[in-house]
């Protein structure tokens, strides 16, 4: 499917909404095996890009996904700004081509795990993206196999990011990056129903 | 905890500031960053942007390497925390004159992202940037902020060569193949008396007793490799200098350029008594270097200690990069 701009304006506010209302949750799940940093950094970094949305209206899809990178990357701060900030500038370049979802997310994708260097089952937000991205494009995609992709990051050992420094000890707690990527697909879901 | 500062929150802004304006002549602030860039950029006309940053509390590195010879421009982090892409992208746009931009970062993971992104949107820009990314720490493999080795005082010699290649006009590929050649053959190991204390946490990063050292410790107070009673300079130069052996096989039949560099809290005074046990024991080897520096050029805010860079001299031009005159607050032949 075609991604409209006010489907993909939607999902970045139901996004924003979603990370708002979940920071301290975040924050916490980063808490033991993090910084205990990424639900405010993620909320400063929405708030900036809806800062940035409001003054500024983008013509489209590539400029609506070029300011909410550049806000993220500029607010954010440690790997996820970097991270969410490569999704969104992929996804920008993508649409220069094209407004195909599955293509926008697949060039999201491919820069994260280009920046990060994570691979699926490094406990990273990759995890959830790699099991979303399929499930979505065969239009099977709902809220519950979300939050089991997420909740599978549980028992995994972090391979990448901080958390990776605790080797064994990072078991047992859900990685926080793909609580966030979680939320964004949620929101993505509902905006485009 | 103890500082000549004000709002922990402000040291960056304000000590970028005092900086830029103390050295009018040399650097100053990109507008709306906390990034510096040469004063005199209109000479660079024709040539390769040299760029680098990180995390601050490593004063004068890397603001400080900023002038005609070495770097074109340096981004400044909060303490210990990488800039963010938007400030590198500045730093990235104002050091390049047509040429492109290359890129010096030291191998930390929040670094390497955040400067990747950059070179990805001055990309989108047309601007055309390559980088190398300095790992020449050998205490340990991993770290607390790093995969693979950590990127420290070595840095600075390799800021040093690139850019007096840069100033003499070599091309970006050509300065990426330099940098590239020279990696390998700079090690650094360091030895720290105690930890650094960034001012928004206000106190030190790790506890070492009264009459304790730690060998191997990183630029932001990361573990090393051993704990052990403090030893007379003599032997604490043995040790690093053992270490370093092992990796570059040192060889009386070659050429060597040595960086002795104080972690922010170690007095000149020991660190040239340090630098006459190292030059002894070199001298036992029958190696004199070529090339030796003494001073503080990539500190951690207040740690005490110090640490050794050796840099092989595999190809003689590099020497001659070392030597070639340069201008900028905190290194000038």
């Amino acid at each position: 499917m075609d991604l409209a701009l006010d489907q993909a304006t939607k999902w970045l506010e139901l996004f924003g909404d979603e990370i708002e209302k979940n920071k301290a949750y975040l924050s916490d799940l980063d808490t033991p095996i993090g910084d205990a940093d990424h639900g405010f950094n993620m909320a400063r970094g929405m708030e900036a890009v809806e800062t940035s949305l409001a003054q500024k209206a983008p013509a489209d899809l590539a400029g609506l996904f070029k300011q909410t990178a550049m806000a993220l990357i500029t607010k954010v701060g440690g790997a996820s700004g970097p991270l969410y900030g490569t999704a969104f500038l992929e996804m920008s370049k993508q649409a220069a081509q094209t407004s195909e979802l599955n293509s926008l997310l697949a060039a999201a994708l491919a820069g994260i795990k280009k920046r990060g260097g994570a691979a699926a089952g490094d406990k990273t937000m990759v995890d959830v993206w790699e099991a979303v991205l399929p499930e979505l494009a065969q239009g099977t995609l709902t809220d519950a196999k979300i939050d089991e992709a997420v909740e599978a990051t549980k028992p995994l050992i972090a391979k990448k990011g901080r958390a990776s420094y605790l080797g064994e000890r990072s078991k047992g707690h859900i990685d926080p990056g793909a609580m966030s990527s979680g939320y964004l697909f949620k929101a993505l879901l509902k905006a485009v129903a | 905890m103890k500082k000549i500062i004000n709002d922990p929150s402000q040291v960056v802004a304000e000590m970028v500031d005092g900086l830029v304006r103390s050295y009018p002549d040399i650097v100053e602030l990109i507008p709306e960053t906390e990034a510096v860039v040469r004063a005199d950029s209109d000479t660079m006309e024709g040539k390769v942007g040299l760029i680098s940053g990180g995390g601050s509390g490593h004063e004068p590195a890397h603001a400080g390497f900023v002038g005609k010879g070495m770097l074109s421009a340096a981004v400044c982090g909060q303490v210990f925390t990488s800039p963010t892409p938007d400030q590198i992208y500045e730093a990235i746009k104002a050091a390049d004159h047509g040429k492109g931009v290359f890129m010096v970062v030291k191998n930390y993971s929040g670094d390497v992202m955040n400067f990747d992104m950059a070179k990805d949107l001055a990309e989108m820009d047309d601007i055309r940037v390559k980088s190398i990314v300095v790992d020449d720490d050998i205490a340990v493999e991993n770290s607390l902020y790093t995969q693979g080795r950590r990127g420290v005082a070595g840095t600075i010699l390799m800021h040093k060569i690139l850019g007096a290649a840069a100033d003499q006009g070599a091309s970006l590929d050509e300065i990426a193949a330099l940098a590239q050649a020279v990696l390998p053959h700079i090690k650094t190991i360091g030895v720290a008396l105690n930890a650094a204390t960034v001012p928004e946490v206000g106190k030190p990063g790790f506890e070492l007793k009264e009459d304790e050292i730690e060998y191997g410790v990183g630029i932001h107070s990361e573990p090393g490799y051993r704990t052990e009673k403090i030893k007379p300079s003599n032997e604490l130069c043995q040790e690093l200098l053992g270490k370093l052996d092992s990796e570059l096989h040192l060889s009386e039949d070659k050429s060597y350029a040595v960086l002795v560099n104080g972690m922010g809290a170690t007095p000149l005074m020991e660190q040239y008594i340090f630098s006459h046990d190292l030059l002894n024991q070199l001298e036992e080897k029958g190696i004199k270097p070529d090339f030796m520096r003494v001073g503080n050029y990539m500190t951690s805010i207040d740690m005490a200690g110090l640490s050794l860079t050796i840099l092989e001299l595999a190809d003689e031009a590099w020497l001659d990069y070392l030597r070639y005159p340069v201008k900028t607050i905190a290194w000038n032949n």
